[in-house]
């Protein structure tokens, strides 16, 4: 770089000199210009004529030196490239599986998956779907979906733009924000797309999310097509929140410029599907004002579970749900449907309509699905003390499986999932999951389906310790859920030793 | 040799012309050459044209969005000043100091030119999407701020707006039935995943059917189309892969792709030159700072794209990706059941081995008239996604109606139901696309795509034409779709219509007198029937890289 200046320097200057020697004698012949040049050669300042001298050498250096640094990496030539091409091996698509693999062969489910289900050949007690309210195997349910489907058939053949919008989309949105009693709601095809799309469509490139360790893998998805940063705060440790939106707070104090644009958000889930537990949602509220950070509420496993009717974690704690910016939740739990959907003020939920990915690029939810999950509200309105039911049967469920030798009971008394996880890790992940499968297997011989928890051990940003997940229904009665305490306590004794 | 220049007579003669020259005769001579040289590969015709936009269109569309934006610039002022009553949403007193959530100007195309066309959209309907669906009459006392449902149905509107390409959508026969079945027997929900309890063996019966059907050795479905893209390319590439995307794909596969956290390259529509520029590139040059090579490439396309109704020139891409060793995501969503002679998609269209593509994707949603996808390919590939999906570990399993009704309508395309109907759909199908396009490039339109797809945009250019051809044609009793920006280039709105196999002849017919006269009315007669092949699409080389940490 220094070269090409200083020669670019030398250039000019025997160029501008050239030109005043030509223009004054320019018809005066050759030797005129020599002694013209001799001239001035006399009349030079010392100091003109060694900087002069100077240039002259770095040019002489300049010519004879060859270290074009850009010369050196030199094109390839078509051949060379040819073999380059030739050369290369990609790796395989995907790297060979074994045929041992813990999850490669999934049990077979014959029958409808209901409270009484046939995992591969045996019938059981459904102690592994997310059927909370028994929705699934409800008959006005199954009818309504029948005579929706009469009516516009399966599927829609469209995203929601491009008539795929049905009346029962728009009736069903209108009764979930009735429900939740919030001003909008948006329904979404697919559960997991739901928060998933819902986080990228406000948090962008640059702004800050705070989410809790334990979020669960549709969140993660979120964040990540958010491009945001992403700041992870100890599970359900307000505390250790509320020290990293005060480093944001000091942050924000160097440069209160940026601060003015940068969008925060905390994202907590109601009911950690994952951990088990509630999220402190009061608490929340509370730094959300502090701190003026925005909160998205993933309520898939508390909507239809917790609070007098249902409504989730913020009727749970009396918090008000204006308050929550966002609440996204999925239809395919204590709904028994398929899709998800968010509610929340206009204001937030509109903007997805055009900004949610999830919403506007994929068919819409085929409509009897929506008339299933309509008629599932109406029962859930029409008979709120199923709540009490099933918040009671958790209680019990959480109290049978206490004192189980080997196994530690992971969750609050009102969670409907909880986790059973090695008191004493063999210190193997793999052998762990295979004590709790034969745990499973045993159960699963004597009429007691479970299930462990599934996650992708390279993808989780935090790796849940592995579990088996139970399940509680209100379907399921007190002699069930006894007999399947016994079970597992009977397994962990047999197995676990 | 590339694969752009085998044998290329122009390539001889220019190689004697000095430098310069010999690079822009190059430039042009190669573009025809590509077509000639590599014409061998395709066993049928392969006939897209894109018309180019005629300029005093382009400068109008320009100059009316210009109008529009002024104007926009001016209601916001009054707006500010409350002289005008502003309709949007307001955000919560308490949260007035809040960072906004979204930025005001961000909205400034949907408050000031979508909402003045906006009824065209989300128009909701209450019956089959199938030949003809019966509207839900709305209407707007406030410049379609609001909508409000006078109670009335606008019934048998003709339509051409749904995916509905093989007519299953119905609410009688097979399908119908049997899913209606199915419903009654197992609920519609299923309350877990599939590694979890939800893998029932209709599910497993349902990826058997699906691979015999795409010719490949096994199969799985997921629940919903996006998601199958969103969530399985990212259990197949991962940092140090290269992904190679076209640029038009769809949203479902980019947000796979960034997910992936791989290095994305984005090649000119449906280009083989900028394909194999792109391939050759990435592999003499390896991954960016390090220079490593690139653990795999992976080459991102549609079968046939929703907003161009162009066909991938499978062939070609199939060749490229032997020769560079990538391998092929195809995404099938719109051309499986809609193309080839029986119903396999764009495979079977251009002859080829089913095996040659790496990654076989597709959805349920338009042919089939269900929900979801799936992902067709080599034992071993399905035998990870099974294990790696994130699909199938944290998402919710199909829903049993709409299983079943992939299966008898899968059943019924493949002839296993014991009739012809599924044979003689595809073949409605065919003929309906091809009389119908041919019919519209008769009338002067100006028509984008493939000559088989069954996907037809047409050009309306102007952001106001496309709300008035919608109004127009819905006065008329026809559903139509328009498509602008942002889903198309800015100035390249479009009218889109989806042709079925349900449309009867005179569906169509009377459908084609209205969009004549529509057209007259509207003056969209654009086409001066300079028919040019798609090769003549501009090509430049400029590409761009997404880097993802």
């Amino acid at each position: 770089m220094l070269k090409t200046v200083v020669l670019h320097n030398v250039l000019m200057e025997t160029v501008i000199r050239r030109r005043r020697s030509d223009s004054v004698k320019m018809a005066a012949g050759q030797q005129w210009v020599l002694v013209e040049m001799v001239q001035a050669f006399y009349e030079a300042p010392a100091y003109h004529l060694i900087l002069e001298g100077i240039l002259i050498l770095w040019i002489i250096r300049l010519l004879f030196s060859k270290t074009y640094k850009l010369q050196e990496r030199s094109d390839l030539t078509e051949k060379e490239k040819e073999e380059l091409i030739e050369e290369w091996q990609p790796e395989p698509l995907v790297p060979l599986v074994p045929k041992d693999h813990p999850s490669l062969n999934y049990d077979v489910v014959t029958g409808p998956p209901s409270h009484r289900i046939i995992v591969n050949g045996k019938e059981c007690i459904n102690f592994a779907s997310f059927n909370f309210l028994g929705l699934l195997d409800s008959e006005r349910v199954k009818l309504k979906a029948l005579s929706s489907l009469k009516k516009y058939g399966v599927g829609t053949c469209g995203p929601r733009g491009f008539y795929g919008t049905f009346d029962v989309h728009l009736e069903l949105e209108e009764r979930l924000a009735k429900f939740m009693r919030t001003e909008e709601a948006i329904i979404y095809s697919y559960g997991f797309a739901t928060i998933a799309s819902a986080i990228p469509a406000y948090s962008k490139r640059g702004d800050i999310v705070f989410v809790d360790e334990a979020a669960c893998f549709s969140i993660q998805k979120g964040l990540q097509a958010s491009r945001s940063f992403v700041k992870y705060f100890k599970h359900n440790d307000m505390e250790d929140l509320e020290r990293l939106l005060k480093e944001q707070e000091i942050e924000d104090q160097k440069n209160p410029r940026k601060a003015r644009v940068i969008r925060r958000f905390i994202v907590v889930e109601g009911l950690y599907i994952n951990a088990a537990d509630i999220c402190p949602l009061p608490e929340l509220v509370k730094l959300k004002y502090k701190y003026k950070v925005r909160i998205f509420l993933e309520e898939s496993m508390s909507f239809g579970v917790l609070g007098e009717y249902g409504r989730g974690v913020t009727e749970h704690f009396g918090v008000n749900i204006d308050d929550i910016d966002l609440i996204s939740a999925n239809m395919e739990n204590a709904l028994a449907s398929i899709g998800g959907f968010c509610c929340g003020r206009s204001f937030v939920i509109d903007h997805q309509r055009l900004s949610g990915q999830g919403y506007c690029f994929s068919a819409s939810l085929p409509p009897m699905l929506a008339s299933a999950a309509i008629e599932a509200l109406n029962i859930m309105e029409e008979d709120p003390g199923i709540f009490r039911v099933l918040q009671d049967k958790c209680k019990h469920m959480h109290k049978a499986l206490q004192g189980t030798p080997g196994l530690k009971t992971v969750g609050e008394p009102l969670t409907p999932a909880l986790h059973l996880l090695l008191e004493n890790s063999t210190g193997s992940r793999t052998n762990d999951l295979k004590l709790l499968r034969a745990i499973v297997d045993y159960s699963l011989d004597r009429q007691i389906a479970l299930t462990l928890a599934r996650y992708l051990d390279k993808e989780e940003r935090f790796l849940p310790p592995p579990s088996i997940r139970v399940v509680v229904t209100v379907e399921q009665t007190q002699e069930e859920m006894e007999k399947a305490a016994q079970c597992i306590r009977e397994a962990a004794v047999k197995i676990l030793k | 040799k590339t694969l752009g220049e085998r044998e290329c007579p122009c390539r001889q003669t220019s190689k004697s012309l000095p430098s310069v020259e010999r690079l822009v005769l190059m430039g042009i001579a190669l573009q025809v050459c590509h077509a000639a040289c590599n014409g061998e590969l395709y066993s049928r015709p392969f006939i897209e044209s894109f018309e180019e936009t005629p300029m005093l269109l382009a400068v109008l569309t320009y100059m009316s969005y210009g109008i529009l934006t002024i104007f926009g610039y001016l209601r916001d002022f009054m707006r500010e000043w409350k002289i005008e009553k502003c309709h949007t949403a307001r955000e919560r007193e308490e949260q007035k100091d809040f960072v906004p959530l979204y930025q005001d100007f961000e909205n400034f195309y949907t408050r000031n030119i979508y909402m003045r066309i906006r009824d065209s959209w989300n128009r909701p309907i209450c019956s089959v999407p199938g030949a003809t669906f019966d509207l839900v009459e709305c209407s707007s006392n406030d410049y379609n701020w609001t909508f409000e449902y006078t109670g009335r149905v606008v019934k048998d509107v003709i339509n051409l707006g749904s995916y509905n390409y093989l007519g299953f959508a119905e609410n009688t026969g097979a399908c119908a039935t049997a899913a209606g079945e199915v419903t009654v027997k197992f609920g519609v929900g299923v309350a877990s995943t599939r590694q979890e309890m939800g893998n029932l063996d209709r599910h497993e019966e349902l990826e058997k059917l699906a691979a015999s059907f795409l010719g490949v050795e096994s199969a799985m479905v997921f629940g919903m189309g996006f998601a199958t893209n969103s969530m399985n390319i990212p259990a197949l590439v991962g940092k140090g892969c290269l992904i190679l995307s076209d640029e038009l794909n769809h949203a479902s596969l980019v947000l796979g792709a960034r997910l992936s956290s791989s290095t994305i390259r984005v090649f000119k529509h449906n280009n083989m030159q900028s394909l194999e520029k792109l391939l050759r590139d990435a592999i003499v040059h390896g991954q960016p700072r390090t220079h490593r090579p690139w653990k795999k490439i992976l080459i991102l396309m549609e079968g046939i794209y929703s907003m161009e109704g162009s066909i991938i020139r499978l062939p070609e891409v199939i060749a490229l990706k032997k020769k560079y060793k990538a391998y092929l995501y195809l995404d099938e969503a719109h051309s499986i059941g809609a193309l080839g002679l029986n119903g396999r998609g764009v495979v079977e269209y251009f002859g080829l081995d089913p095996k040659d593509v790496d990654v076989m994707m597709g959805t349920f949603t338009k042919s089939f008239s269900a929900a979801g996808g799936y992902v067709g390919g080599r034992k071993d590939l399905i035998d990870y996604l099974r294990t790696h999906s994130h699909s199938a570990i944290y998402a919710t399993t199909m829903s049993l109606p709409v299983v079943e009704q992939i299966l008898t309508s899968m059943k019924c395309i493949m002839g296993k139901d014991g009739t012809t109907i599924g044979l003689s759909r595809i073949q409605r199908l065919a003929e309906n696309t091809v009389y119908f396009r041919r019919r519209l490039q008769e009338m002067g339109f100006i028509i984008y795509g493939n000559n088989d797809s069954p996907v037809v945009p047409m050009m309306l250019y102007m952001p106001a034409k496309l709300g008035a051809f919608g109004r127009e044609m819905l006065k008329r009793n026809i559903g139509v779709v328009g498509v602008g920006f942002p889903a198309t280039p800015i100035i390249e709105s479009r009218a889109r219509f989806c042709i079925s196999a349900a449309h009867t002849k005179e569906m169509l017919d009377r459908a084609l007198d209205v969009i004549s006269e529509v057209g007259d009315l509207l003056h969209l007669k654009y086409s001066r029937h300079k028919v040019l092949p798609s090769l003549d699409r501009p090509f430049d080389e400029t590409t761009y890289e997404e880097n993802e940490e």
